[in-house]
Parts: structure tokens; sequence; C-alpha cells
């Protein structure tokens, strides 16, 4: 496969055709924070922490760099004002659903943030989509997906096949990164449970007024 | 019927079907689209059959149930042809006196025509204002067609452009004949067609997909719909002759689930298609195959988007891909794949045609031909339009419109649907194409024009249009589903006077991250309706903020209903009318609101006879004490006692 020579971070890297500006970035130590990033999995793009500008001529732009591949003479920069300003925002919106989670409260200390303008309604599910994807595309067992949409969507055990498969695997637990999954499943190990009950249940419907 | 083998076939066809149809036989169209099957359409339609067969007329009046004539205001809609005598708010009770003094007696019946603002009776369609300044080169042959006829369509001409492109011109022909007419997009973007079918056909790969995006989603727009409703068989020679440009072979449909007339003309219209070898192997005798599927969508809004449409095509949730890979060049199955909106592909069959000059000559300099606008809100006559592009918005509110009901003032006009803006009244006169109205801060959109009055709140308005895009987000990446959630709470919060200092620049400081890093288009574009408002409108907004004020007196949270105690005369009427009896008073008494009870449904503000006018909404301002309970009213002069 071909090479293609890029500059990340005023750094220039040498990267074969095809791989991403995450991946080729991973690849000489530069660290661009991610949380629904897997290198197993398909790249997702749902977290949008990967948001790095690239510039090419006079023009620059915004991209998702778990999903943007290198190309030649491309530059990049990881770190930019535009990237942080979003970074910050994203983190704040998470914390609101995730208070208190390290890999957040980490990569808030990386930007400056120790709390959220937002209101806190935690669920701790970031909807990063880790836990379904690696049960789909490694496992290829499906017994976890997302239902709902908007803010309403959530992720849930499909009972019928995870009451089969879960209890001998529970390779994804440890992909979470808020750590809420485990847990979740435990709820619904109990018996008479329904999802009404559950705590962590999104329910964030914004009510017509 | 044997299948139509050369283009030659076709047109002796044609000539067969006019040789069997009398030009001034007395023709019927009833308006069948959803507008007017709403308002009872097929009740009427039944009419006519009945009082036409039992005045012995059967056989010299021909009855043409039609697609959507676009007066929607006024339906239900009847066309006599060839007078072209039109008839508008037609009740099934009403045919009898149509039959005997139209038909027979050959007379006008005088009150089911248009009437204008000078008590001046039109009696063509074409001469009533709201068509007169239109020009409806796609949306015109509506009316003069029965859908579910291949017949009436290929009577018209239908498919002669399908046979030029495969017998008179090379695929590299009719895709330069595109690109130069500059056939914009008309879902949304704006993007030219002809480059895009240019990418799908340079695209490495044998198999190549065509796709008619019909995922019409935005609030209050119908024109797809009734396109496809009323012309199915335009929008699929379009489809023939972009798969014959690009060198696909199969096609999509994506119809939503929710427009079942849509989908049921669609599929009719193919079925004949297919018969009369107009669609599947050697169409026409020339060669190429090409066959459509119909996709079905499950109620999505988000599928609209093109690689969600293409992931639902697949047969998945209809998801945004966050890939940065043009569908055009990796699409559905990751083939290349063109997708179009229904009006840019039943644009081209009329291009192929009437070539190049004549569609260049309609229109802007960046931005050709017509655009069919669904006028709706607070305009009298709301309906479908079809105007040259480079129109101004006046004309299109005010001419065609025919302005703002109840003598109320024009407030600002909201183009693009969900993701598109508004735009104040110092905009009337923009000319409405692509960029001028995206240099307005809104954007053409697919076609949604919402008209609004002095009555309509504009944070309230953004909050609407937030709330539908929360719900109709997927919720995949975190701005496009916490970003606009976040936003929707603190309009909510603005419209129920908590607003704080701050706030505008939240949402601003919110709606950057938003449009930068959203996964998709629909994430990306959200923020407009909250940023247009701002920009025009802001003082609004800071009213309801910091004067805990909402000046069109719409935000129920800072509104409260008075009565004037001068002026009430204790009719009793609102008494009796409010809902949760929240007015205290009596016979010869004042009346008062308790406005703790009070629900502020403005029922009391309705009733309130205009003698009296003693009901007032107030916003922004204490509501004054009440007086004392009992107190007995100040009759007015020459009142009644």
């Amino acid at each position: 496969m071909s090479e293609v020579t890029l500059t990340i971070n005023d750094k220039e890297v040498k990267a074969k055709q095809g791989m991403t500006i995450l991946e080729a970035a991973q690849g000489i130590g530069i660290d661009i924070p991610t949380l629904c990033y897997h290198k197993k999995l398909t790249p997702y793009g749902a977290c949008r922490l990967c948001t790095v500008e690239i510039v090419r001529g006079q023009r620059s732009r915004l991209v998702t760099s778990c999903v943007y591949l290198v190309e030649d003479g491309l530059i990049v920069k990881t770190e930019s004002e535009p990237v942080i300003k979003i970074r910050k925002m994203l983190l704040e919106m998470m914390w609101a659903r995730a208070p208190g989670v390290q890999v957040i409260r980490d990569y808030g200390i990386r930007y400056g943030i120790s709390r959220t303008k937002f209101e806190i309604e935690p669920n701790f599910c970031i909807l990063c989509g880790l836990c379904v994807r690696y049960c789909a595309e490694v496992k290829k067992k499906n017994a976890i997906g997302f239902i709902g949409r908007g803010t309403e969507r959530e992720v849930m055990f499909f009972p019928e096949i995870a009451s089969e498969e879960c209890p001998k695997c529970g390779e994804c637990f440890p992909l979470c990164p808020t750590g809420v999954l485990p847990s979740n499943y435990a709820l619904a190990r109990v018996p008479h449970f329904t999802w009404e009950l559950n705590p962590f249940a999104t329910g964030n419907k914004v009510k017509e007024t | 019927m044997p299948k139509l083998n050369s283009a030659t076939d076709l047109e002796k066809f044609r000539q067969r079907i006019l040789t069997h149809r009398d030009p001034n036989k007395v023709s019927v169209a009833i308006c069948s689209g959803t507008g007017c099957h709403a308002y009872g359409s097929e009740k009427v339609a039944e009419a006519f059959v009945d009082e036409i067969e039992r005045n012995g007329l059967r056989g010299k009046v021909d009855i043409r149930r039609t697609g959507c004539h676009g007066f929607c205001e006024r339906g239900t809609i009847v066309v006599i042809f060839p007078e072209e005598i039109c008839y508008l708010r037609v009740k099934p009770e009403d045919v009898p006196e149509i039959i005997s003094t139209t038909l027979v007696e050959k007379k006008l019946v005088d009150r089911l025509l248009y009437e204008d603002g000078n008590g001046q009776k039109i009696v063509h369609e074409g001469e009533i204002p709201f068509y007169k300044h239109q020009n409806r080169i796609v949306f015109g042959n509506n009316r003069l067609i029965d859908p579910k006829s291949l017949d009436d369509y290929i009577a018209l001409g239908g498919y002669s452009a399908l046979a030029k492109a495969l017998f008179r011109m090379t695929p590299e022909q009719v895709l330069e004949e595109v690109k130069e007419a500059n056939l914009r997009g008309r879902g949304g973007g704006g993007f030219p067609a002809g480059i895009k079918w240019e990418t799908t056909r340079n695209a490495p790969g044998e198999i190549k997909y065509v796709i008619v995006n019909a995922d019409e989603g935005d609030p209050g727009a119908y024109m797809d719909r009734s396109l496809l409703e009323g012309n199915p068989h335009s929008v699929l020679e379009g489809l023939l002759i972009g798969a014959y440009a690009i060198g696909s072979h199969q096609g999509f449909v994506y119809v939503r689930q929710e427009y079942p007339l849509a989908v049921e003309n669609l599929d009719i219209a193919l079925g004949q298609a297919r018969e009369y070898g107009l669609l599947d192997k050697n169409i026409l005798g020339s060669g190429f195959d090409f066959d459509v599927m119909v996709h079905r969508g499950a109620g999505a809004f988000v599928s609209g988007e093109s690689s969600a449409l293409m992931t639902a095509i697949e047969g998945r949730v209809g998801e945004p891909r966050p890939k940065y890979i043009r569908s055009a060049v990796s699409g559905i199955w990751e083939r290349p794949s063109n997708l179009n909106n229904v009006e840019t592909w039943a644009t081209v069959p009329l291009i192929i045609n009437k070539g190049v000059d004549w569609f260049r000559g309609i229109g802007t300099e960046g931005s050709k031909g017509t655009k069919i606008f669904s006028l709706v809100g607070k305009v009298n006559n709301t309906g479908l339009v079809e105007v040259p592009m480079g129109m101004t918005l006046r004309e299109v509110i005010f001419d065609i419109g025919g302005g703002i009901p109840k003598g109320k003032k024009f407030k600002a006009v909201q183009t693009g649907g969900p993701s598109g803006g508004c735009v104040p009244e110092s905009f009337l006169d923009l000319p409405i194409d692509f960029d001028e109205l995206a240099k307005a801060g809104s954007m053409m959109g697919s076609g949604g024009m919402i008209v609004m009055d002095e009555d309509t709140c504009m944070v309230d308005l953004a909050r609407y249009f937030l709330n539908f895009l929360a719900e109709e987000s997927c919720g995949k990446c975190v701005p496009g589903r916490e970003g606009i959630y976040q936003m929707l709470k603190i309009l909510n919060r603005i419209c129920e006077g908590k607003g704080k200092e701050g706030d505008i620049e939240l949402l601003e400081e919110i709606s950057e991250v938003v449009r930068d890093a959203s996964l998709c288009a629909l994430g990306g574009t959200a923020p407009n309706p909250v940023l247009s408002t701002i920009r025009y409108f802001r003082d609004e907004y800071e009213a309801h903020i910091k004067e805990k004020r909402c000046p069109a007196g719409v935000c129920k949270a800072l509104i409260s209903y008075y009565i004037n105690p001068e002026k009430c005369q204790a009719c009793l009427i609102c008494l009796r009318d409010c809902p949760v009896n929240a007015i205290t008073g009596g016979k010869n008494l004042v009346h008062a609101i308790d406005q703790d009870k009070c629900i502020k449904c403005g029922t009391c503000l309705e009733v309130c006879p205009t003698r009296f006018d003693a009901v007032v909404k107030l916003s922004g301002v204490a509501v004054p004490e009440p007086v004392a309970e009992g107190t007995e009213v100040v009759r007015k002069r020459g009142g009644k006692k």
C-alpha cells in the first residue's frame, strides 16, 4: 500500500494510505481525545471529541479524525483553538450526563474544565456505542443494541439473546467508558425488573410546555 | 397492450390516444390531492359520477380525478375544460347545480367562482391572482392528468424526453445538457445535479444506483408529495433519463410510508411503465435496462439525509454515516449512488425536451428554472406555488399569497424548514434563489415557506423547531443529541419566563459547536432557526429575558388575561365559557379573573363582545388588583339596562 506524507501539529508524518488521521497521530504518539474509538471496531464518529482542524491551501475545516482518511500534503492541527472550544463544550455536555466519571474528569483536567454549566441529569451512558458495536462486530451476537432516537436513545440488552449469551461473555463491560454497563446488566437480571425501575434510564425527554 | 418497442411505437401510441380524444369534449377535473381529499373531494367526485349518470350525460362528459392543483386553501377545486372554468370550495351538494347550470345550460355558478378584493368574479383558473403570477412548468400538468393514467401522461408528450435521450443523444450528451442547464438540487443544498451525476458516472464500479429522495419531512411542506401523487410518471421519466446518463440499471424511490397516496400512485405508475416497456429490460427497444424499487420509509426525518437514507435502503436503521466519502462515489452497499429530490428529477425531462437555453432563460444568474414552494402559515392563499427563481418574497407572499389575513402585519417568513431560518420584513424584496436566501441567513431548503404575522413569537418559533429536531435527531452524536437538547432547554426556560442574563450568548456558543461538530447536516443546520431569530429579533429574546414580556403575547407563562372593570358589562359570557371557572362575578356584577386558576386559554378574550372589548391580554406588566367582589357594573351610556 502506498504511503502519504502529512503534517500533524507541525510534525511530518508518513502514513499508509487508508489510515485515519487518528491512527496516524497515535502512531507518532500524539494523543487525540476520543471516547467512541476502538481499534477492533469500525469507526463510529459519535463522540466528536476527536474533531481536529485540517488545512488545505487557504481553507481550514473541522473534521472527525477517527473517520477522516490521511491525504498527501494534509496539514492537521489537533489542538487548535476552534478544536479546543468544541472539546470543552462536548465534555461539559457529557459531564452533565455522566458526572464524576473518571475519563471525562481526566479530559476535563486536560482542557481546564472542572464543572459543567449544564444541569446535571445523569444516566451515565454517553451512547458511545462501544458495547453495541463490540457485540455486533466482534462477537457477532447482537445481544445489546440501541432503542429510541434523539434524546430518548438508549442502550438495551435484548433479553432473548442476552439471557443466552451475556452470562458467558461480558467482554463489553470493560469497554464502557463510564462503567455503567455492568450495573445496568446486573439490574436487568434482577427478577421482576422492569426498565421503568432503572434509576439510570434516560427519561430526559423535554416536556412540551 | 403490447410493449412499445421503439420511439416510433411511442409516438404512434400517442397519436392513437390523441385521435380518440376530442379536445372540445367537456371534461371535469376534480382535484384529488391530499388537501382536497381532506375537504372531501372523493364525495364531490362521486356526486359528479352520479349526477352525470342521472342527467344522461354519460359519454358526453369526462371525469378526471387529478393530483393537487395547488390552491389548497380553496378546496375542493373543480375545473371544467375546455373552457377552464374554475370552481372553488365545491361541496357535494353543489354538484347538481354545476351540472344543470354549467354543463347543461352553459352558464356560470357565480357563487363558486373566485372573487377578488373588488368583488370581481374570475372565471378561468389561470387568471386567478394565485395562479397568474406563477410559472408552473413542473407542477402545471398536475391539473391535466389523472395520476393513475399513463395514457394521460403520454397524451401530454410524456416520455418523449426519454425517447429523445435514448435514441438521439449519448449518455454524455444528456449529462452535458443537465450540467449546462445548471440544474441545482431542489431538496435543500442546491448542489448542481449535473456535477453529482458526473461524479457517480465516473466513479469506479460497474453497478451504480440512482435514487429519488421522497422523504419530505419539513413541517408544513408537501410539494414533493403532491408531485409524486399527482404526476408520478414525470418523476419516473426524469429518473430514467438520469439513469441512462449515469449508466445505472437500478433505481430506488425512498418515499415516506406516511404518504399512502404517493406510494399507491407510484406503484401504479411503475406497473404501467413495466407493462408498456418503459421500464425493466430493453426499454423502448433501445437495449437500455433499468428498474425501480420502492422503499417505504419508517417515519424518521433524519432519513432524508443522504447517507441515512442510503443506510435505510440497505435495510438498516436510518442513521447518518460518519464517512468523508461522497455517496455519489460510495453510497448504497458502497456503490456509487446518485440521490436527487423528487422535484429535481421531475425537472429533467423538461430540460431534455425544451433545451438548455429555454431552461436557463428562467431564473437568476446562479439559480435557474423554477421552484415549488409550499406557502403556508399566516397568509390568505395557502397552497403550493411554483415561481421562477428570483421572484421576490413580497411577490410570493402578497401577490400570489394574497397577504396576511385579518389585516395583521407581516412579521417574518421562515424558509427551508427546520434547517432554514427566518427572514424579517426588511428582506421582503429579496429575490428568492439559493444564494440570496443563504446570504440572508436562511436557506432554500426543499421549499417550505411559512409566513408569520405579528402574533407569532419568534422565541417560541425557534423553540418549536428545536423541539422538532430534538425529537427527530437520531441521537447518535453528542452535539446532535445533547447540544440540541441543551439549546431546547434554554429556549424552554426563556419561554417560561425563567430566562437568565447570558442565555442568548450561551445559545450562540452552543450553536457554534453544534454546527461545527455534528455528524450530519441535521445537526449542522439545527442552530439555524435559533441563530436567525437571534439575528433579526434579538429584542424579542431580550424582552422575554429581561422584562419577562412576550411581545407577541404567545408564551403562556408571560401573559395574563385581565378584565377591565370599567368596560365589563357583566354579560356573563366569559364567565360561563371559562373552562376552569376562573371568572368570578355575576349578573350586574363586574367579572374578574382569578389569576391562580386561569390556564390562559384565551377563551374570555375571544368571546368578549367587541362592543365591550373588556378583556385584555397583558404581558410584562403587573395585573391590576381586581375590584372588590360584588362591585356593580358601570353601565355604558346607551347600553341596555
